[in-house]
């Protein structure tokens, strides 16, 4: 899109945008260029000593199985993340869509979460489902269920799930009940006259026409799972048990900070930045079919 | 006449005036938390006032690992601190780096500090120094694993509490009485690969990887999945799913649930003795650590966990004079029994060792004895002098994460055993090809 | 609604309550455990009713932080952080994109599809994607610990560029032309027109970017390592990792409650904003 009326400067626009551009070249890509450049190499803890090794890092992430492994949890947990926080807010929302008492105080109560850090998030829930004093573990115990996510790896999974979901179900809840409320009236009444029921109109009229809003969410979501639940992860489980939990962010992190690996976190790096390329590309196009519809 | 001489006397005064102002300020960075963290600045305060050339100032700059980052970008940076703790898993680490680090053998020399390595107990400083047996690093903060029983329990399930289990056997005897008297979980610990794979191993005399278990070579490979490991390895996975054994995690996340009552055995640190003190409501005792009494050898001595004092290179010359002057005062035996007796960390000269026994501590104190003589049991071979394999943080956790599968029932302990040295060897080569 | 079902809104309004319940839970046993000593907490289960400890955690929450554990220092200092950092991430954000945005969108230049394309790129590295060598980098630069290292590195995102390069385009273009032939410059047509107009877009903008800064966790946790320049998101994940004393979770769960309280705050009472910058405009 163009604006028909611009003005002309020789020097003013670049004033405007040096700040944000100065501080996107020093501290985005120069670090994502030299990310590129460890990518092929390999280097002791200190930086004493470097040796150019091509792609073999790249080669030893492909056969490690662990490597591997991580993608199978991180694409485990997006899904299971951005899948139940959807559900779970699509629900809450077409509630509160049918309510017209107390809807503020409705929204009100349900968006603050938003405001919560992931790694706090991760705190909470640690501390409702610790092992030995945690509420929710006396509640499983007293009916059965042996719950001990330090051990078993699905239960350490379910864990940060919750956590990271807890958090997005308000996010999620706004979009949807804006996009619920968009809906013109008149169409839930035709269809009402024509004699269908709550549940057919919603999923022949109002899902159909919400699906925008849902494919945005599912993306936002996603990528929120990829990225910004590093916070749980490192709060409650470090990635394990057994790399149960180890999304794919995560072990970047502990590759390079921990096993001060500079060579294989850089690689990883190096990945996983292709791999945001891609989401957000399909996310640059929704937004067209979006601008479209 | 006269006043030439009173401006001499002037000129030189001033000049001892600002002398005694240019104190150098040497930066320690450490890891100590809670009361460890009351003790050393206590040390610092102590060193400090003894003598006005030097001001020690310690940092508290988050965990081992957390502490260990910051120095390594402070030093590409240009500035890293004089003194660095560094835990035990990090040494292979700091000695591959030769530009790095200044050893301390080298600074106590060049200072012409008094340091005699036969002065130290054999078994700690082992750990930290070279083959040709020059000191590295200092240690500093030294632990070993000891076994914390609690003698309630065990008399509430028909044990003698006086009487902790030797032997392996014994142990599982005494756990499944433990459960049958209605213990949900009887035996956890903590640190389970310092525990049952590195101790298990110098205190049976076997290595846990060749070459003197890494101490003699980059070019070292694991060899812990020999008969003997897979077989306690697979014990413990039975022990599992009997309930005998419950996983707490691999730091020690087990200590509360002992202290709580909870797990009326478990293994870890001798450091968790304040703790336990502190919480424990009930009468516990602390012994030498199991052993299979079919293995000959058995029992050898234990190793050191913990952490040691790094030099870092590339401070002023005249700084290292101050540090050599700090390792000596904290070898001195007063200052070792203070940090031993405050602390549960194990004293690191003889003498400290007797001073301590004179002054009637352990007849209070038999846990904090224990620990010494644990690790002082036999005269150590070389499988018993401790470890040293590079990039071992990530070692250790790939060997608890197969432990890990074999406790929740989802390998056999072989397999994971296999698996371990498998993926511990691929890191070790790592290590070795950037520090060629 | 359409038709009259009563029973329908019964169960929504079921269904609503048992969903805030379920969100509120964890907030809720947080608040009974930070108004508990540690021993209460220990005992399987904890009792689930407020107890009488609230001013004692609280308070020495904010003063000492924990003494067992890890050494964080007073909690108090860790807010303290925080809010500077929400603070000038929120503010030097905003700043720095509507400019420009606005630039980009009403000027014409060489080089401004570049400059564009530069931004928009910035959206696909995450900072989880290059922490390493932006590490590096901020060493390098000796920003290691400080305020500036803190929030330099995280200004320049294109959120915000592209929320009011969004708005920017829906200006109606009379009141540029109208700007034009009164004579005014382009920064005139900024401060009196442009500013007043986006007033809507700086405010949500301004709850999305606060809560971003505050409750920021990897990039905090490389940069600081001293305990004095700890935020309070990164200071509760250090009270539990404890190397040999136990968790001291009465203090963990008042200084959780104190952490999430003025992001909660400024949420819940910037809703009007927040809801209508987030809902209409894509990010």
């Amino acid at each position: 899109m163009e604006k028909r009326v611009v003005f002309r400067s020789a020097w003013l626009p670049y004033a405007l945008v040096a700040p944000q551009i100065a501080v996107t070249i020093v501290f985005f890509f120069w670090p994502a260029v030299q990310a590129g450049w460890y990518s092929f190499q390999l280097q002791d803890a200190f930086g004493e000593r470097t040796q150019f090794v091509g792609l073999a890092n790249f080669a030893a992430l492909f056969n490690d199985p662990n490597y591997l492994h991580s993608f199978k949890v991180t694409a485990l947990f997006s899904v299971l993340v951005a899948g139940s926080g959807i559900a779970i807010s699509l629900l809450l929302a077409a509630m509160a869509d049918r309510v017209i008492r107390g809807a503020l105080a409705y929204r009100t109560l349900l968006i603050w979460p938003y405001a919560v850090a992931p790694a706090v998030a991760g705190v909470l829930w640690l501390f409702l489902f610790a092992p030995s004093i945690g509420i929710v573990t006396f509640a499983l115990r007293a009916v059965g269920i042996q719950w001990d996510w330090v051990l078993q790896g699905d239960q350490a999974m379910a864990l940060v799930v919750i956590a990271a979901t807890w958090k997005q179900i308000s996010y999620n809840f706004l979009f949807f009940l804006a996009g619920l409320q968009s809906i013109p009236k008149s169409l839930i009444e035709a269809a009402a006259i024509d004699g269908a029921g709550p549940g057919r109109r919603f999923w022949t009229i109002v899902f159909p026409l919400l699906s925008p809003t849902a494919f945005f969410l599912l993306v936002v979501n996603v990528v929120y799972a990829f990225f910004e639940t590093f916070g749980v992860i490192d709060a409650t489980t470090q990635g394990g048990p057994a790399g149960a939990t180890q999304i794919l962010v995560y072990k970047v992190y502990y590759d390079g900070v921990k096993a001060a690996d500079l060579g294989g976190s850089s690689a990883q790096s190096v990945i996983l930045m292709g791999i945001v390329i891609a989401l957000t590309v399909v996310q640059f196009r929704y937004v067209e079919r979006k601008v479209q519809y | 006449m006269k006043f030439t001489k009173l401006a001499a006397t002037l000129a030189a005064a001033m000049l001892c005036a600002s002398q005694a102002h240019a104190q150098i300020e040497i930066q320690w960075w450490h890891s100590m938390t809670g009361a460890n963290n009351t003790g050393v600045n206590e040390l610092a305060t102590r060193f400090n006032a003894s003598q006005k050339e030097y001001k020690i100032v310690p940092v508290f700059k988050g965990s081992y690992p957390e502490s260990m980052t910051a120095a390594i970008a402070a030093f590409r940076a240009g500035n890293p601190p004089h003194i660095l703790q560094v835990f035990e898993v990090g040494t292979a680490t700091m000695m591959a780096a030769k530009g790095a680090i200044v050893p301390v053998a080298k600074v106590m020399a060049d200072a012409k500090e008094k340091f005699d390595p036969k002065e130290y107990l054999p078994t700690v400083t082992g750990y930290y120094s070279d083959s040709k047996g020059n000191m590295l690093s200092y240690p500093f903060n030294s632990s070993t694993v000891v076994f914390y029983v609690n003698k309630d329990a065990f008399k509430k399930a028909g044990l003698d509490g006086e009487k902790a289990p030797k032997t392996w056997k014994e142990f599982n005897a005494a756990a499944e009485k433990l459960k049958a008297a209605g213990f949900d979980c009887v035996y956890t610990t903590g640190w389970p690969a310092w525990m049952h794979i590195e101790n298990f191993s110098s205190w049976h005399n076997v290595p846990i990887g060749t070459k003197q278990n890494g101490m003699n070579g980059f070019d070292t490979e694991f060899r812990i999945n020999s008969p003997l490991h897979v077989r306690h390895v697979a014990m413990l996975g039975d022990m599992a799913k009997k309930g005998l054994f419950t996983y707490s995690g691999r730091r020690n996340e087990g200590e509360a649930r002992f202290a709580s009552g909870e797990c009326p055995m478990m293994t870890s640190s001798t450091g968790a003795q304040g703790t336990v003190s502190r919480t424990a409501k009930f009468a516990w005792s602390v012994n030498f650590i199991p052993y299979h009494d079919d293995v000959k050898g058995a029992p050898q001595n234990s190793i050191i966990g913990g952490a040691s004092l790094w030099v870092m290179a590339k401070k002023p010359a005249a700084d290292y004079k101050g540090v050599a002057k700090f390792f000596s005062f904290l070898s001195s035996p007063e200052i070792q029994m203070f940090w031993h007796t405050s602390t549960g960390y194990v004293p690191i000269t003889k003498a400290a060792y007797e001073l301590t026994k004179k002054s009637g501590f352990y007849e209070k104190n038999p846990g904090y004895e224990l620990a010494v003589r644990q690790l002082t049991n036999k005269a150590p071979t070389e499988n018993s002098k401790g470890l040293r394999f590079g990039n071992y943080v990530q070692g250790r956790e790939v060997i608890e994460e197969e432990m890990e599968s074999v406790f929740a029932g989802k390998k056999d302990a072989k397999t994971a055993m296999n698996d371990a040295v498998k993926r511990g060897n691929d890191i070790l080569r790592k290590f070795e090809a950037a520090n060629k | 609604m359409v038709e009259n079902r009563p029973l329908l809104t019964v169960f929504c309004h079921v269904v609503l309550i048992i969903g805030i319940l379920v969100v509120a839970f964890p907030l809720y046993v947080t608040f009974v455990a930070s108004t508990r000593t540690l021993d209460e907490i220990l005992t399987v289960p904890m009792p689930l009713l407020p107890g009488s400890h609230f001013w004692e955690n609280y308070s020495t929450a904010l003063s000492t932080g924990t003494t067992r554990g890890v050494t964080t220092g007073p909690v108090g200092r860790m807010m303290l952080n925080s809010l500077i950092v929400a603070l000038a991430i929120a503010f030097g954000k905003i700043a720095i994109s509507i400019i420009a945005s606005f630039a980009i969108v009403f000027f014409r230049f060489p080089l401004r599809n570049f400059f564009f394309w530069m931004i928009f790129i910035t959206l696909m590295l995450p900072v989880e994607v290059r922490i390493i060598p932006t590490f590096k980098v901020v060493a390098d630069l000796g920003l290691i610990n400080s305020y500036v290292g803190l929030t330099l590195p995280l200004i320049a995102s294109a959120t915000a560029t592209f929320l009011f390069r969004q708005f920017f385009l829906t200006v109606p273009d009379e009141l540029a032309e109208a700007a034009r032939i009164d004579g005014a410059g382009p920064m005139r047509f900024f401060w009196d027109v442009i500013l007043p107009l986006s007033k809507t877009s700086i405010a949500a903008l301004f709850v999305i970017q606060f809560i971003y800064g505050w409750n920021q966790y990897l990039w905090p946790l490389l940069i600081t390592t001293d305990e004095s320049m700890a935020t309070a998101v990164i200071g509760i994940k250090r009270q539990i990792n404890t190397g040999d004393a136990l968790t001291e979770w009465h203090l963990v769960m008042a200084t959780a409650m104190l952490a999430l309280l003025p992001p909660a705050l400024v949420v819940v009472l910037m809703q009007r904003w927040f809801v209508k910058g987030l809902v209409e405009t894509e990010k």
